[in-house]
């Protein structure tokens, strides 16, 4: 018998058109939890490095977290993973909805991919009734409008689906996968799908899933319910009103965006206008938003309404969420109703909402820099907002410049040449980064940014105030119920927030610590992995201001649900195991310190020296070599020998006496 | 004249977020042992549900009825078209909601009837944003008696397959 888990994961080879159900390992359970922690184990198991991300053996694989399905509120999400097409390293992007839960009472933990279909096809998992149908009549068709239509034709209203669009067909390489409520929206993730010429999953599951110890695990969500509606209902004091609850940002439900605004950049990552909120913008925003939302969504089994339903006349109908709002609106130097509109096409077409808008700015920096010409882009508008249209059509379907730029700001400043490369100053990694360039060097933030295997902010930070609160009273308030830390590093972080101030001694960068700066980014990377694991929303638990789930009830949850006997320290070591072995899977395909860097522009002042010793430090605090490469010894302590061995094999190593045959 | 209780949930559907807390913790609460499992397709209550189209009505598990309706209709609501089905309680043959899966018996919304009483169905505990909320209010009228578990379970199969086949599976299975 297996709890909150279903034990059984589903192979479906597309090349062969095979079908197999295959029972996991419940010792990975203990191991990894579930969720990304599994399925990085079985990405490292069974695609070597070798392997090109559009090569029918790289795998695709949608897994649920180890506590979707379950009464656990928010545990709901999807983790997609395979390797990025962009970025060449492994790609995880996350999605919240219903699709996780119908998954589980289908009967499956995860489908894992691999092959390639001759031609277009869809998914329908119908409990144990399995089927790879054709989808040469979706071809083109929008990503929610797929969905629809398959259930329809199903005449199956109550399954659940996720779909790419065009963009993903086409393989433009951010590409999303889409769900009706969110998206698996990083890293590129529709575009191996769209190579797989996958066009969609539909599931529907009607079967139970079970709980190890029933009572004790439902008082814990029951007190978790609780907490989630008093922090509803009453937003912190002192905090920016959008960051002030729980949730992803409630960008549908509160309008005052005075923070993101002024602190995010416009443009390509550019501009920052600290003076754009107003009362007169406050208004015209709200007169926007009343006009275009029907209502306000939550994912599965969660109270928080962190999406909206958007109707703008004459265009399609979807729900948006987060910040995706404002990342048009403010690439484009435009407004938000502009972003209502565009974003409609931009869910269709199944297009990340934090790359495409960046690609698009970019080109028409490119453009005014006269590097692009008309030549290039016949019939490129003059209006800002025609222009960003115009881009969106050509890239989703990779006509003429679009096809070009469809591979994202990196590869396409290189492929144009002519001093482009100069532009591609928003990329970590090869990926399109949030527009955030601030004045002095945040050291939590520079680890963030450079190590994390995310490549994306939002999925890696969390829980920490984004700037020191005013007054000694607002801090001491902060801290008095701050539950949520973990008891090795309580009183150390109450001291950094009691203490912590713009100006002076205990002023960024040389404060904190780089000790206590190591201990902050292991917490707040921590709580994210372990959300990775069980599937519950970092909107509940670890992104936001004091969240109702943390390091002291979450083990408990997860223990009574499966009946492992997991305290607060072996919950630490899983996730610090997956995040370890994420990095192996990387460093494998040849990640090393050089790109463990935040753009040069990303805050005006820097701090090398600095910025070595963090990185320095962050490394030997994680176990890994002075290259970012864990450490034989540390593998060995997380049960992870078997990549030490391959390592090894690989004079991974021996680079670091100049032998190696890498970089 | 005596006075009964009357048990009502109040439904708002403009309130109801889609959420679906209200199906997961119904199938919790009446699982066995309680709380054991979790299947929305066994709650009493279901969020039927169009999303694009702004469709959200949460129903409560009703009469079991024997036949499918003679004709239907559909409902335009402020422009919206709710399906055939959207408002209807029954558990019927033309549609899967409102059954045991595995046994296709009917489900019934039962209140959350407990010793001693919970002070609100937990679908509407469950609902912090209020599109479900809980009333109790006193009408004229005798109080009934009301059916245990059991006879509900036994009458409709006895509807279904008759009362002969389920007195000699009955004492069939009372044998083996």
């Amino acid at each position: 018998m297996r709890y909150a888990e279903t034990g059984v994961n589903l192979e479906i080879d597309l090349s062969r058109g095979s079908i197999e159900r295959d029972v996991s390992d419940p010792r990975l359970t203990e191991l990894h939890l579930g969720g990304l922690g599994t399925n990085a184990k079985v990405l490292w198991d069974r695609v070597p490095p070798e392997v090109e991300p559009f090569s029918p053996d790289n795998l695709l694989i949608f897994g649920t977290g180890l506590l979707c399905g379950t009464p656990a509120p928010g545990a709901n999400r999807t983790f997609a993973s395979t390797f990025s097409p962009q970025t060449l390293l492994m790609a995880f992007s996350m999605m919240g909805g219903f699709w996780a839960p119908e998954l589980k009472h289908a009967g499956y933990d995860k489908i894992i991919i691999r092959g390639k279909s001759p031609n277009l096809v869809y998914l329908w998992i119908n409990n144990d009734k399995v089927e790879i149908r054709d989808a040469s009549h979706l071809q083109g068709k929008g990503a929610l409008e797929t969905i629809e239509l398959i259930r329809e034709e199903l005449k199956e209203p109550k399954a659940q689906g996720i779909a790419i669009g065009l963009a993903g067909e086409n393989r433009v390489y951010f590409a999303s996968v889409e769900t009706t409520r969110g998206s698996a929206s990083r890293l590129g993730i529709g575009a191996v799908m769209g190579d797989k010429n996958l066009k969609a999953i539909v599931v529907r599951g009607t079967k139970d899933v079970f709980i190890a110890r029933p009572v004790e695990f439902m008082e814990l969500c029951t007190e978790v319910l609780k907490f989630i509606e008093n922090r509803m209902n009453t937003p912190l004091k002192g905090i920016p009103p959008i960051l002030a609850t729980v949730g992803s940002p409630q960008e549908l439900s509160i309008i005052d965006e005075a923070w993101h605004t002024a602190s995010f950049a416009w443009g390509h990552a550019r501009h920052r206008k600290t003076d754009f909120w107003n009362k007169e913008v406050e208004q015209k925003w709200a007169e926007t938003t009343e006009r275009v939302k029907k209502r306000l969504i939550s994912c599965y089994n969660c109270p928080v309404k962190c999406a909206g339903l958007i109707s703008y006349p004459k265009f399609p109908n979807y729900i948006l969420k987060c910040f995706t709002k404002l990342t048009y609106a403010m690439a484009a130097m435009s407004d938000l109703d502009f972003s209502f509109r565009i974003n409609a096409y931009a869910h269709e077409y199944g297009i990340d909402g934090y790359s495409a808008p960046q690609v698009m700015a970019f080109a028409i920096e490119l453009y005014e820099a006269g590097i692009l010409t008309d030549q290039d882009m016949p019939g490129f508008p003059s209006n800002s907002e025609e222009r960003f249209f115009w881009l969106l059509e050509k890239i989703v379907r990779r006509e003429g410049i679009g096809d070009v730029l469809a591979n994202g700001v990196y590869w396409a400043a290189r492929q144009i040449g002519r001093g482009a490369e100069a532009y591609d100053h928003n990329t970590i990694k090869k990926h399109e980064q949030i527009p955030i360039k601030l004045g002095m060097l945040n050291p939590i933030y520079f680890l963030m940014w450079a190590t994390g295997e995310k490549i994306n902010i939002t999925q890696i930070e969390g829980q920490l105030p984004q700037a020191p609160l005013d007054t000694k009273e607002e801090r001491e308030e902060f801290v008095k119920d701050w539950i949520q830390l973990p008891d090795k590093y309580a009183e150390k972080f109450k001291q950094f927030v009691l203490e912590w101030e713009l100006r002076g001694d205990h002023a960024f960068p040389n404060y904190p610590s780089v000790q206590t700066t190591c201990e902050l980014v292991d917490w707040q990377e921590t709580m994210h992995y372990i959300d990775d694991a069980t599937g519950i929303c970092a909107g509940l638990s670890s992104f936001p201001l004091k969240p109702p789930y943390h390091i002291h009830n979450l083990p408990l949850i997860i223990s009574s649900a499966t009946g492992m006997d997991i305290n607060e320290d072996r919950l630490w070591e899983i996730a610090t195991r997956n995040r370890t072995l994420i990095r192996a899977i990387n460093v494998r395909k040849g990640l090393r310190r050089q790109d463990d860097r935040p753009p040069d522009d990303h805050w005006k002042k820097r701090f090398p020296d600095l910025e070595t010793k963090l990185l320095d430090e962050y490394y030997k605090f994680r176990g890994w070599n002075k290259k970012g490469i864990p450490t034989a010894d540390t593998l060995h302590q997380l049960g992870l020998d078997y990549v030490k061995e391959d390592f090894e094999q690989r004079a991974i190593y021996d680079e670091e006496k100049g032998k190696g045959n890498k970089d | 004249m005596m006075k009964k209780k009357v048990k009502v949930i109040k439904i708002d559907v403009d309130k109801c977020n889609g959420c679906r807390a209200c199906e997961v913790i119904c199938s919790a609460f009446h699982a066995t042992p309680r709380y054991s499992s979790t299947n929305p397709q066994k709650s009493r209550i279901r969020v039927l549900f169009d999303p694009l189209k702004d469709v959200y009505v949460p129903v409560l598990a009703g009469e079991y009825a024997e036949a499918e309706c003679n004709g239907r209709y559909t409902i335009t609501i402020d422009g919206k078209e709710y399906g055939e089905c959207s408002f209807c309680r029954a558990s019927c043959p033309s549609r899967e909601l409102f059954k045991e899966p595995d046994s296709d018996l009917p489900l019934k919304c039962d209140m959350c009837e407990e010793e001693p009483p919970l002070e609100e169905p937990m679908c509407v505990q469950w609902c912090i944003n209020d599109a479900l909320t809980y009333e109790e209010r006193e009408e004229e009228g005798e109080e009934e008696e009301k059916p245990r578990e059991m006879e509900i379970g036994l009458e409709s199969l006895v509807k279904k397959y008759g009362v002969k086949a389920v007195k000699d599976t009955l004492a069939r299975v009372a044998k083996g």
